[in-house]
């Protein structure tokens, strides 16, 4: 009895079977052709994501400028080697386009692993943990619109560290874990979400992503450093710069955008070198956390104190596992009530969040004595899948490590419980998809990066231009 | 008020759910997976206190080493990343291995002590490594009305 907007989840009401049977199984057409093909989970995400492969590959919802990463890349490698590597070859080695081609090989499977890996998402709380947080918490039933920011304070290595409770998420978020509100996910580990990767950058690919900027800068300064002399010999002999540019009009373009990019791409190395060193992330240097501007005496809980150990930590770890179990299967009587039946929760101010988490924990639920529970369908988002993808990788049943499958068709799932129009939103992008892996639905993505939860301040939407821009190259 | 079961065959047939109770994470000594070893209040009479905190702490200690790093977790991160990261395509990651010894592990402890009791631990890695989840179960001939009772714990809060 608390007269407070935010009222507390009662389990029961969500697990209880509803009498009557579902009245939308019409409406569906995805439905009828097999009602007993059981559901894989990465159906069933509640985040921001695409899934494509059955699942082995993830990315965040808006590719953000991957196509043009790859594409920069691609051109300037290739140009490289057309135009750049005969000459070279011939006048001074042939080790170059070796080096070359083992730099650029590097720089596109790691690109690659980063934007296709989960990069630490934490599965959303189910129902009976977010109550129990709840029962915990003190809720002093105040009137405002929302209530105060729940936080808990831990003690890590001496250190008072506060942990946030995420309301999309249900949970109080464990230390250095932030919600990304592009990809609507909790990411361990948070360092920032890049739109150059298309996807957020965490505990389980910072290392993918360090070693992608690390021999991205490598092969910048090498093309560099290689169309500078492949210019400088061609000018010799008094014949000038605008001759050798005319002989070789593709090396004028590689000077281009080497020239602007191979500083951003140094400093943006340097920058995660640093932060390697000290193992703080992006998001922990943009914010100040641990640099004691407000006058404490704050120290890096999380640092070795010494920086190949922080090192080492940070790169070498083992290989922390993916949470989200994207290919499992949900159990079967999951699967087979996925109708339009709707569950019924008090109208509250925070009614949407309450609703996002339920919509979502249907489909981690997996209890072995629990009645069946019906998955409840926010009125807007619907996953729809497009046409299946042929399952062209053999024999990897639940291995959730990142995977690269070329050629594969899409087979995404668009989850929008925040969106507007989705049903034909998800079937535009549907369409599109088929075309290929990689593409941006949606051309225009957020400039401002705002990696934290709704509920820090303003201060927080100018941190994305800072730690996730490699600094514009035009 | 007896709640024997015999093995999990049984009691997830003749039990019927009647809480959660769940054990937080340990973050005292950094983001390493621990879970305290705390015991909670709601199973004071349906379980020993020490075969508990075994159970936790070999977990916590199974976890560490997943976690752990020295000198076998630098040579594969070395080799990782000489390979461009593409072994973790082929092989299977330390971490994967122990997970899979943890499964077994908590299987066996259900079985063994758990499922007798009327309880079943939950796998932390289906839970997002966020809790460790103890189901309670009664009898379902003799709790007639416990559950309702036991329902309380959901309802109280309101």
């Amino acid at each position: 009895m608390k007269n407070c907007e935010y009222q507390q989840i009662d389990p029961q009401a969500l697990s209880t079977p509803t009498p009557t049977p579902p009245p939308h199984q019409g409406d569906e057409p995805e439905k009828k052709t097999e009602p007993k093909r059981p559901k894989r989970k990465w159906e069933v995400f509640p985040g921001k994501n695409r899934f494509y492969c059955d699942g082995r590959i993830i990315v965040a919802r808006q590719s953000g400028v991957l196509p043009l990463t790859v594409g920069l890349i691609l051109v300037t490698s290739g140009l490289f080697f057309i135009f750049d590597c005969p000459f070279l070859v011939k006048h001074l080695t042939s080790c170059i386009p070796v080096i070359g081609g083992v730099l650029f090989v590097f720089v596109i499977i790691t690109l690659l692993q980063t934007s296709f890996t989960d990069p630490g998402i934490l599965p959303r709380a189910t129902p009976d943990e977010a109550a129990d947080i709840e029962k915990q918490i003190d809720n002093t039933g105040n009137t405002s619109y929302r209530p105060p920011p729940r936080t808990k304070e831990v003690l890590i290595n001496q250190q008072v560290v506060k942990l946030k409770y995420c309301f999309t998420c249900k949970m109080f978020r464990p230390p250095r874990t932030s919600h990304c509100s592009l990809c609507d996910n909790c990411v361990e580990r948070f360092d920032h979400h890049c739109p150059w990767v298309g996807n957020c950058v965490g505990k389980r690919n910072y290392r993918f992503f360090y070693t992608f900027i690390v021999s991205l800068s490598f092969l910048t300064a090498f093309i560099f450093g290689c169309v500078t002399t492949h210019l400088a010999l061609r000018a010799q002999g008094g014949k000038g710069l605008v001759f050798a540019l005319q002989e070789s009009p593709g090396s004028a373009v590689e000077l281009v955008i080497c020239f602007f990019s191979v500083w951003s791409i140094l400093g943006l190395s340097g920058f995660h070198t640093y932060l390697v060193a000290s193992n703080l992330t992006t998001n922990e240097d943009i914010k100040g956390s641990w640099s004691g501007k407000s006058g404490e005496d704050v120290t890096n809980p999380y640092s070795h104190k010494n920086i190949f150990i922080n090192c080492c930590s940070v790169l070498c770890a083992p290989m922390p596992p993916s949470l989200i179990d994207r290919r499992g299967f949900l159990p079967a009587d999951e699967s087979a009530q996925t109708g339009g039946t709707d569950i019924e929760l008090p109208t509250l101010a925070t009614k949407s969040e309450i609703n996002v988490c339920t919509q979502g924990t249907k489909g981690l639920l997996e209890s072995a004595a629990l009645p069946p529970l019906l998955s409840t369908s926010c009125p807007q988002g619907k996953p729809q899948t497009a046409h299946p993808c042929p399952d062209i990788s053999p024999a990897v049943n639940s291995d959730p490590s990142p995977e690269l499958s070329t050629g594969c068709g899409a087979h995404h799932r668009a989850s929008s419980h925040r969106d507007a129009s989705p049903p034909r939103h998800t079937k535009t992008r549907s369409k599109k998809c088929k075309r290929a892996a990689l593409h941006i639905p949606n051309p225009a993505f957020d400039a401002p990066v705002s990696p934290t939860s709704p509920d820090t301040g303003p201060g927080s939407k100018g941190r994305g231009h800072k730690g996730a821009s490699f600094a514009p190259l035009h | 008020m007896a709640t024997e079961f015999h093995n999990l065959q049984e009691l997830r047939h003749s039990a019927s759910l009647v809480t959660k109770v769940f054990i937080q994470r340990d973050y005292s000594e950094g983001t390493v997976c621990r879970f305290q070893t705390k015991f909670p209040s709601e199973l004071d009479n349906r379980i020993e206190r020490t075969l508990l905190e075994e159970t936790v702490k070999t977990l916590n200690s199974y976890y560490a080493e997943a976690e752990k790093i020295g000198g076998q977790s630098y040579l594969e991160g070395c080799l990782a990343c000489a390979t461009a990261y593409i072994i973790f395509l082929c092989m299977e990651t330390r971490y994967e291995k122990v997970l899979r010894k943890i499964s077994g592990y908590i299987q066996e402890q259900n079985e063994k002590i758990y499922a007798p009791r009327g309880l079943l631990i939950t796998d932390p890695i289906e839970r997002g490594m966020r809790v460790l989840e103890i189901s309670l179960f009664e009898d379902r001939g003799s709790g007639g009305s416990s559950p309702s009772s036991s329902m309380s714990s959901g309802s109280s809060a309101r």
